[in-house]
């Protein structure tokens, strides 16, 4: 295995990094971990370093040497790759076939498998076609013990045993070094299309979409982009038509019908609305001002826009994107001063989601900020506790990435 | 079937616990025998056990002081949602308690503007589509015993049924959840949002056999009812053409909304029961249902036929109406009770395996009848790969209900050698407990029993399922560090 003397893209000194290219190398490096008393930072190519709290210890294990897909079979709906391979292999290799990833992953040529896999976040498909939990099927990886175990299984229907692949999914690398992950895959669409309405207001936006919601036109993304973030000052609310063109022609014209009345309509066709989803995808309108601060928040669908005002009242200046029809809220907060140094303002907006349910999440702000703030939603006593014992029956000695999501665990 | 071995001191001490539950949960005891004799088993007929109480709380509140109680007295617990288990996983303990959840039986919220429906878990799977049926709305995971088996039930086993191609399993539908744990302590986990944060506790609990929390309040999604659904039945001179078929049909991006085959045992068997005009000179039938919106299921009934008929289909019937939809799956939906009437007993199986591999499958399981002398008839989720094989005996005829678990061990074993897995929507239980060992490793197995150890580490939740060897948490936790001899001396520490 090869030790390096720099980590990857880091001005950091005096760090080793650990590159294993086979599965027995990284048990060698977990168990010396876990002898030595030293953590590890676990990471694929270290593109969602931004994500989560920092880690910062001098020694790193990069995964981004056990990389390729072992085995792509579109007819069983089944892939399996090491957990290093990028992710935009991944994609060009499904696409090939006519298929994709239903859950539509942030950035999808950024990245390794494992990483998207590790922070567990699911695009604007994600209410209709599931999150990226619900796609994978199989994961082999390294405990915090050094010992290689695998849980679930390659075939989409399985319920033998704990279905542990869910359990890795979104963990951030704290509970189990990865190697090998099998996903469930799925037929791309054949055709899609995109309804905007111009010019409507948040609240009434969501009051529309919960009813194209409550219909069967199958809708497989609902967004609205406010006033302020759109280029010619006129919100855009949205949905995207997926499906063989007979049945996308039919269920938009519906909708069209149905919403005609509020407002001036355009329709994208399938270039134009692949690009605008993966701006809504990827929130690219906040991606201009990359020294603001940016919340990622999960609520009811229904609620988005009464949380939504609650959060602009509290922070004037700030900007938002909906996406999940309601559900998810990307809030930016305006330039950061010294109210947001030490912890992004956490408690204002969290305070916007009292007495309803979801919790709001940090995703972009400076490691110095990360590491202070409580990056994710702090949980409720038992759920904590619980969490904290699931993580030391997988990795007792702390060595995979400690403090990655919650400063003690 | 080994159980843990009952506990002398626990058995002493009945009359204890019998006031201790008789305060936690005041009229919801049952004690005399024959009573308890409706608790002693579930839909796995071949094991019987009678608990030694049964207990049937109405609250949260009443499970969560029933746990404490049993906790404190070191009291084994098997929950129980509505027995339907096929594979044993509400099997009573001779020294343990039935905790049955079926008074918890209310539907609590409708939320239509969020599309979520949140239950107590004692609500049975199909009252939560009729609850919502009016507004035109239904909860999509169908598992064949729907108009009994109860939600709580569902999301301890994970079930599945027809639909599950195309709409998920129960994990895939279930936004929160709240549990008790064996301690008492009451947590909820998820909520009306989509994706719960930090650990995915809700994945874990959700297909956990009733071993790692008892479920008492159930947060599910609801999905407006398709406008047209249609379906095909196909019949095929083989099952090699049939298994292309349905692996043409998902090559060209079509998932349909359920999937199904039948040999043509099973097709004999339905059709001998229900009478449906199932055609009797295939060797496989495939019933196809396709649902959404008139111009898709138009276009995509043609292309099913369409490749269907490329493939060698010798016969393809298109339902004209609902009734005719409903008939098309009436024998499908019978084939369990219909192998019942003509073998006075059977196994139903149930292992999911590639589905490339099922003609090599099925031709194994014709060599196995040969080497059982036990005859096996087979439906088949064809678009998941979960196989039901149905293993026909006689338990009167000494040496068949041996012969016929062995029978279903082998085809368990085949699946996993083709490279699949034990069960696709039963669940382990104790059915298939003895042949974890064929899929995981130890290790596998141990990482699972520590997660077990986090939830409940006293071991009283539903011991003697799914997993073959009982380990202490103690002797699991210890970790064996390599001291001395470390890889990587030199690697500066700072």
């Amino acid at each position: 295995m090869r030790l390096c003397d720099r980590a990857r893209d880091q001005g950091r000194f005096n760090v080793t990094t650990f590159a294993p290219t086979r599965e027995q190398e990284v048990i060698e490096a977990v168990r010396w971990a876990t002898a030595a008393g030293e953590p590890l930072e676990v990471i694929g190519t270290g593109t969602r370093r931004g994500l989560g709290r920092p880690v910062s210890v001098p020694h790193v294990l990069d995964l981004s040497a056990l990389s390729g897909i072992v085995s792509y079979e579109p007819a069983e709906l089944v892939l399996t790759a090491w957990a290093g391979t990028p992710l935009a292999e991944i994609t060009s290799a499904l696409a090939e076939h006519r298929q994709h990833l239903a859950f539509e992953p942030l950035s999808d040529v950024e990245g390794t498998l494992g990483g998207v896999v590790a922070t567990g976040l699911s695009g604007p498909r994600r209410p209709k076609a599931g999150a990226v939990r619900d796609h994978v099927l199989g994961i082999a990886a390294v405990s915090g013990r050094g010992e290689s175990f695998v849980g679930g299984g390659k075939v989409v229907k399985n319920v033998t045993g704990y279905d542990i692949p869910k359990l890795m999914t979104g963990s951030y690398g704290t509970l189990a070094v990865f190697t090998e992950i099998t996903l469930k895959v799925l037929p791309a669409p054949e055709d899609v299309r995109t309804l905007i309405i111009h010019g409507v207001a948040a609240r009434e936006a969501v009051r529309l979409t919960t009813t194209v919601l409550q219909s069967a036109a199958e809708v497989s993304g609902a967004c609205h982009v406010p006033a302020s973030v759109v280029a010619d000052g006129t919100s855009q609310t949205a949905y995207r038509f997926e499906g063989v063109g007979p049945s996308v022609e039919f269920r938009l014209a519906r909708v069209r019908d149905a919403l005609g009345g509020s407002g001036p309509v355009t329709v994208l066709e399938r270039d134009e609305s692949v690009s605008f989803w993966r701006s809504i995808r990827d929130v690219t309108p906040f991606a201009g001002a990359a020294e603001r601060m940016v919340w990622r928040i999960s609520v009811p669908p229904a609620e988005g826009a009464s949380v939504l005002e609650r959060l602009e009242r509290a922070i004037p200046g700030a900007h938002a994107l909906l996406d999940w029809g309601g559900g998810l809220i990307w809030f930016q907060l305006p330039e950061a001063d010294e109210s947001m140094a030490r912890d992004a303002r956490a408690a204002v907006v969290r305070a916007a989601l009292t007495g309803t349910q979801g919790h709001a999440t940090l995703v972009r702000a400076p490691a110095s900020v990360r590491e202070t703030a409580q990056v994710f939603q702090p949980q409720a006593a038992g759920l904590a506790a619980l969490s904290k014992r699931v993580k030391a029956q997988f990795d007792p000695r702390r060595v995979l990435n400690p403090g990655r999501m919650y400063a003690d665990v | 079937m080994l159980m843990p071995a009952p506990d002398p001191a626990i058995l002493a001490r009945r009359s204890e616990l019998l006031a201790r539950l008789r305060e936690a949960v005041p009229g919801g005891v049952i004690e005399d025998e024959a009573s308890r004799r409706a608790y002693d088993q579930d839909a796995l007929t071949a094991y019987r056990q009678m608990p030694m109480l049964v207990v049937l709380p109405s609250s949260t509140q009443e499970v969560a002081a029933a746990l404490r109680v049993c906790s404190s007295l070191g009291v084994k617990v098997v929950p129980r949602g509505a027995g339907t288990s096929l594979s044993g996983g509400a099997l009573p303990l001779e020294d343990g308690v039935v905790l049955g959840l079926a008074k918890l039986s209310r539907i609590l919220d409708i939320d239509y503007d969020n599309r979520t429906v949140t239950c107590q878990p004692g609500v049975t799977n199909l009252s939560i589509s009729r609850a919502v049926e009016a507004r035109g709305f239904y909860y999509a995971p169908d598992p064949s015993s729907q108009i009994a088996c109860t939600i709580g039930g569902n999301v301890a086993e994970n079930s599945g049924g027809v639909h599950c191609l195309k709409y998920g399993l129960t994990t895939n539908n279930v936004l929160g959840v709240e549990l008790v744990t064996m301690e008492g302590e009451v947590i909820r986990v998820g909520g009306k949002h989509f994706d719960a944060e930090g650990y995915d506790l809700l994945g874990i609990l959700t297909g956990s056999e009733g071993l790692l929390g008892v479920i008492t309040e159930v947060i599910v999604r609801i999905l407006p009812k398709p406008e047209t659904a249609r379906a095909l039945l196909i019949g095929f001179a083989s099952n090699e053409a049939a298994g292309d078929t349905v692996a043409a049909i998902i090559g060209a991006g079509i998932i349909p909304a359920g999937m199904e085959m039948m040999d043509k045992p099973a097709i004999h068997a339905a059709e001998a029961f229900v009478r449906v005009g199932y055609p009797l000179d295939v060797e496989a039938l495939l019933i196809v249902e396709l649902d959404g919106p008139g111009p898709e299921v138009d276009h995509l009934c043609g292309q099913v036929t369409a490749l269907a008929q490329s493939r060698g289909a010798v016969s393809c019937r298109m339902s004209g109406s609902e009734p005719e939809r409903l008939a098309f799956w009436a024998g499908r939906k019978a084939a369990f009770p219909a192998v019942g009437r003509i073998s006075p007993d059977y196994f139903c199986m149930d292992g999911t395996i590639p589905r490339r591999a099922l003609p090599g499958v099925l031709a194994r399981l014709r060599e196995f009848e040969g080497e059982f002398g036990l005859r096996v008839a087979n439906v088949f989720h064809a678009g998941d790969g979960n196989l039901h094989p149905l293993i026909l005996f006689d338990s009167n005829v000494p040496g068949e209900l041996e012969r016929a678990e062995a029978f279903g061990a082998a085809i368990l074993r085949l699946c996993v050698q083709v490279g699949g897995v034990l069960t696709g929507e039963h669940g382990v239980g104790v059915e298939k407990r003895d042949l974890m060992g064929e899929q995981f490793t130890e290790s596998d197995l141990a990482h699972q029993q520590r997660l077990k150890c986090a939830f409940d580490p006293a071991g009283l939740l539903n011991p003697g399922k799914v997993f073959p060897v009982l380990h202490r948490c103690a002797e699991l936790g210890r970790m064996h560090v390599h001291q001395g001899k470390l890889a990587f001396p030199d690697i500066p520490r700072f």
